[in-house]
């Protein structure tokens, strides 16, 4: 056992793991933190992506070891204080871009690195991007209105694609 | 203008606050003081016989609580199948035992073979790997046709062969069919496979036993779209608990498509492993242990003839199809080749004669069940298939050759057992064409073979039977369950109110549609209302969902029971009024005397139901809660008509899917955004069947794809934007909203419209291709294009 401190979603945290404790063990199991999601074993869903130091990371592919010292921000972190959403999550309810919603915490902080790179992305370019994201639930076409609407376009520019 | 409210709104989802925050509460966000993890031992070959498991290191690994193998599971119920078929000679059909863990033989790679329970999952699964198991290899059988051979390797030494049953429908049609079909001008003949496919939830099934030994309650938490029926099944069948002693929650489930109707093992051994260690018990499936024991879909192959006279009427269909059933039984498994498939052969026509014929088989592979559509998509497939190769063969235009045959006049009974209400196939068909342009179709394929691709259109129809369904006739059919459901509407003292129901949302987002109908019956803000599901504990015993059946049948038993509550409210409020009941009239949550200004508001009656001081106790009791069980009179049949617009690359095979559009015809619609959505996913799921996904043994029974680096997900670069229309809308006569169900369609409706495209780009480059199997992958395409030239 190893003793690992972070920060998350702005407050420090720390436990004690094992060299294998992954990072999305480390959240749900040690942090109590279940918004992120474990939905493969092959690091190819996203359902587990959290923001490490601002970057998307699928949070199943590092340990939380490699995480020491690092701001981790997980989709609990997206929302204001007093309960506000975040505007991809508020675009993501306007569109219905969530089903089941297992696939959502990731969806949304994969979409969130996207437009920090990409302001403005085209709907192909929002596919391209959400290739390491699958959601089996609404066949991805109200994801790319919801992400087109968080970025300030027309949600239905995707049918001009 | 949409409204914003009320039935026909798209209201958006209140369940999403907790989806989007990361507060869901999904069963592995469970974790109860005190639980051990369970790790199971799996089988790796597909077919041996157990000579000795040796549990003795493993006992001794760190945190080891205990170690079961089947031993300790004898006495204790299988997991039981709950529909039985009967061959076409009157027989039922065999029924293997299927036991929580593999006693004697192991029969699919996955199979368990011990569950270790530790304190911690690594210890668990280390201490498993140090359990010896001694197995001798037995040959496999994988092909359905090669396991029906008189030498094949048996998947049950008890039963008499691999053939599940043999299946005739409808029976005493089939000499008319093969005379139809003998003397027809006519006949078009087509061999496909419908392929073995992986429901791939993105949540993995968890399951949670609890036991609390001073009352002796069982508690079990589990990924189920129907708890009750995990209750009962496991209940009364597998461990004997009786129902007052057992709570079955399905709390916040990350979707289903079907694989999580079916009670599995892992249900029952946690439930037991629960009661033996009087601890809790957590099992979370990995996704590659997801796809060696969630039920698979799909998996027929099928020669299907249709006849037809000179002008194009069809005349008959004959099929004959071989089922997979796996190595066990799977809950529902018998229901779907047959019953769900059969009755769905006539499609949108008028065909008078139709003959089925489906051998069930028994493989070493995982079992096979009900996936979104369940049965439906099967039939769909290879009829709207045979009909686009009969156009092409008789050189009629396939849109014009189904509207030569179809039904226009309802209600009609099919040759097939079921009698649709209602429908009108050319509205949505002349709806869909209006949506894609098909007249601009021959200059976008000639711009399209300037830049060296070939562009294809398919078009086709499908219906389907939802709601399902009427007990006593599914009762004759074999089903051992009833398939009504059931409502709770609790009236709180000031006006709130909670709705519990049978019901179970996976994101088919109830909370909200249900409330909706709430809000649009009592005339409150939907805010008042909750909608309460998935623990046996608060809800009536209900059959929970699949089959597109919650609204339809579970939302029919809301209003029932809100009917009840409102009848009940007009008696209070006729007394608070002093007026006579008859006269009495309820809008927009005020109830008034006709013809007065005299009111009283919901609010007010509620409250003198329960602070009855003024009322009339001697007639009514106090109090307004009411339940209902609605068993529907029929399915109800959704219907429509897809396109799909392809491009092919000749050069490499690969298929660029460039426009979809449905137009579906639904009946009367809740919530039109949550239904575009099951469309939309419906859709994805299809589109996936015909272009990537696929599941894959090997001859000895390894499953080749076993993961999402060999099992092809749809990602969302592999789709371009969707275009639905539900506008063409014939409600259905017999439920009181007129709804008719929108889950499954969009997977019916589309692999036959791509495979179709595909056929139609290749035969418009000269290519003489009549049929490629799914998934239309680039290199089978090519292959395809190769053998042809
Ligand atoms: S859990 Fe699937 S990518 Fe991390
Ligand atoms: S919403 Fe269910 S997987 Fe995406």
């Amino acid at each position: 056992m190893t003793s690992v401190s972070m920060t998350v979603n702005g407050k420090p945290v720390s436990g004690e793991v094992e060299g294998r404790t992954l990072l999305v063990e480390f959240l749900r199991e040690g942090q109590g933190l279940t918004g992120t999601h474990v939905g493969c074993d092959t690091s190819q869903c996203g359902a587990c992506v959290v923001h490490v130091n601002g970057e998307a990371v699928k949070a199943c592919t590092i340990f939380a070891a490699e995480a020491e010292g690092a701001e981790v921000t997980t989709i609990e972190g997206m929302a204001e204080a007093d309960g506000t959403l975040h505007p991809i999550q508020q675009a993501f309810q306007d569109h219905h871009g969530l089903q089941c919603g297992f696939c959502t915490p990731g969806m949304v902080m994969s979409a969130a690195a996207l437009l920090k790179e990409n302001p403005q992305p085209s709907p192909a370019e929002i596919r391209d991007y959400l290739e390491g994201n699958i959601c089996r639930c609404t066949g991805y076409h109200n994801i790319v209105k919801a992400i087109l609407a968080a970025s300030g376009q027309d949600a239905n520019a995707i049918a001009a694609e | 203008m949409p409204k914003d409210g009320g039935i026909g709104a798209s209201t958006k989802r209140r369940e999403d606050i907790r989806f989007l925050t990361g507060t869901g509460n999904y069963t592995d966000d469970i974790n109860i003081r005190g639980q051990a993890y369970v790790h199971f031992l799996r089988s790796d070959v597909a077919h041996g016989r157990i000579k000795g498991i040796d549990t003795a290191e493993a006992e001794k690994m760190p945190g080891v609580v205990r170690i079961f193998t089947g031993a300790d599971f004898e006495g204790v119920g299988g997991i039981p199948c709950g529909w039985q078929v009967t061959d076409r000679h009157g027989a039922p059909m065999q029924e293997p035992a299927h036991p929580v863990l593999a006693q004697g033989k192991v029969r699919h790679v996955g199979d368990p073979i011990a569950a270790v329970v530790a304190e911690s999952r690594e210890q668990a699964r280390d201490a498993a790997e140090a359990i010896e198991v001694d197995i001798e290899d037995l040959p496999a059988v994988i092909d359905m046709k090669a396991a029906l051979e008189d030498d094949a390797p048996k998947v049950h030494d008890d039963l008499s062969s691999n053939l599940c049953f043999d299946w005739g429908f409808v029976e005493e049609n089939r000499e008319a069919v093969d005379k139809a079909i003998k003397e027809a001008h006519h006949v078009t003949t087509l061999e496909l496979i419908n392929q073995r496919m992986v429901a791939n939830p993105m949540e993995p099934r968890v399951v949670v036993g609890d036991y609390k030994r001073a009352n002796d309650e069982s508690t079990l938490y589990t990924t189920s779209q129907n708890p009750h029926v995990i209750r009962l099944l496991m209940g009364a069948f597998v461990l004997g608990i009786p129902e007052h002693k057992l709570r079955v929650v399905a709390p916040d489930v990350g979707g289903g498509f079907g694989s999580k109707i079916f009670h599995y093992a892992e249900e029952a051994f946690c439930t037991f492993a629960a009661r033996k260690l009087a601890r809790p018990v957590k099992w979370t499936c990995t996704r590659s242990e997801a796809f060696m024991t969630d039920a698979h879909g799909r998996d027929h192959v099928t020669k299907i003839e249709l006849a037809l006279d000179k002008d194009g009427k069809f005349l008959a269909i004959r099929t004959d199809t071989h089922a997979n059933m796996g190595a066990y039984l799977s809950t529902f498994a018998p229901s779907v080749p047959t019953w769900l498939h059969g009755t769905l052969m006539a499609g949108n026509y008028t065909t008078p004669l139709i003959y089925v014929n489906v051998k069930a088989v028994f493989t070493n592979t995982v079992p096979v069940d009900a996936y979104r559509g369940a049965g439906r998509p099967e039939a769909t497939f290879q009829l709207e298939r045979v009909i686009d190769k009969a156009a092409r063969e008789m050189e009629i235009d396939p849109v014009e050759l189904r509207r030569k045959n179809f039904v226009r006049e309802f209600p009609y009974a099919t040759p097939v057992a079921v009698e649709y209400d209602t429908g009108d196939y050319d509205a949505t068909l002349d709806r869909l064409l209006e949506m894609i342009d098909r007249d601009g179709f021959a200059a976008r394929r000639a711009e399209a073979a300037k830049r060296g691709k070939l562009r294809g259109l398919g078009i086709n129809c499908y219906i389907e039977a939802c709601g399902i369904a009427p007990s006593n006739l599914v009762g004759q059919l074999g089903a051992r369950a009833g398939l009504y459901e059931s409502a709770t509407v609790r009236v709180n003292a000031t006006g709130s109110i909670s709705v519990f129901t049978g019901s179970h949302s996976h994101g088919q987002g109830h909370e909200t549609s249900f409330a909706q109908v709430m809000s649009e019956m009592i005339g409150i803000p939907a805010e008042q209302i909750d909608i309460v599901h998935g623990d046996t504990a608060n809800s009536p015993m209900g059959m929970g969902t699949y089959g597109s059946r919650s609204i339809a049948v579970g939302g029919s038993a809301m209003v029932r029971a809100t009917e009840k509550i409102i009848g009940k409210a007009r008696k209070i409020a006729a007394h608070l009024m002093e007026a006579a009941e008859g006269d009495i009239e309820f809008k927009d949550g005020q109830f008034t005397v006709a013809g007065t200004d005299k009111a009283v508001a919901w609010g007010d009656v509620c409250l003198a139901a329960y602070v009855p001081h003024n009322y009339p106790l001697e007639e009514l009791e106090p109090g307004l809660e009411e339940t209902a069980f609605y068993d529907p009179a029929n399915f109800t049949y959704p219907a429509g008509a897809y396109a799909a617009e392809v491009e092919v690359d000749p050069e490499t095979g690969k298929v660029t899917v460039c426009g979809f559009a449905a137009a579906d015809d639904f009946g009367n619609v809740i919530n039109p955004m949550i239904v575009e959505g099951q469309v939309h996913g419906g859709l994805a799921q299809g589109i996936g069947q015909a272009l990537l996904e696929g599941c894959v043994y090997d001859e000895s029974g390894q499953l080749i794809s076993g993961s999402y680096m060999d099992y092809a997900m749809p990602r969302a670069d592999d789709f371009p934007a969707f275009r639905v229309d539900h506008s063409c809308a014939t409600p259905c006569t017999h439920n009181p909203l007129g709804v008719k169900g929108c889950g499954e369609a969009g997977a019916i409706g589309s692999p036959p419209a791509i495979v179709n495209a595909v056929v139609d780009a290749l035969q418009g480059g000269g290519i003489d291709v009549t049929h490629i199997d799914m998934p239309l992958s680039p290199g089978r395409v090519w292959q395809a294009i190769q053998g042809a030239n």
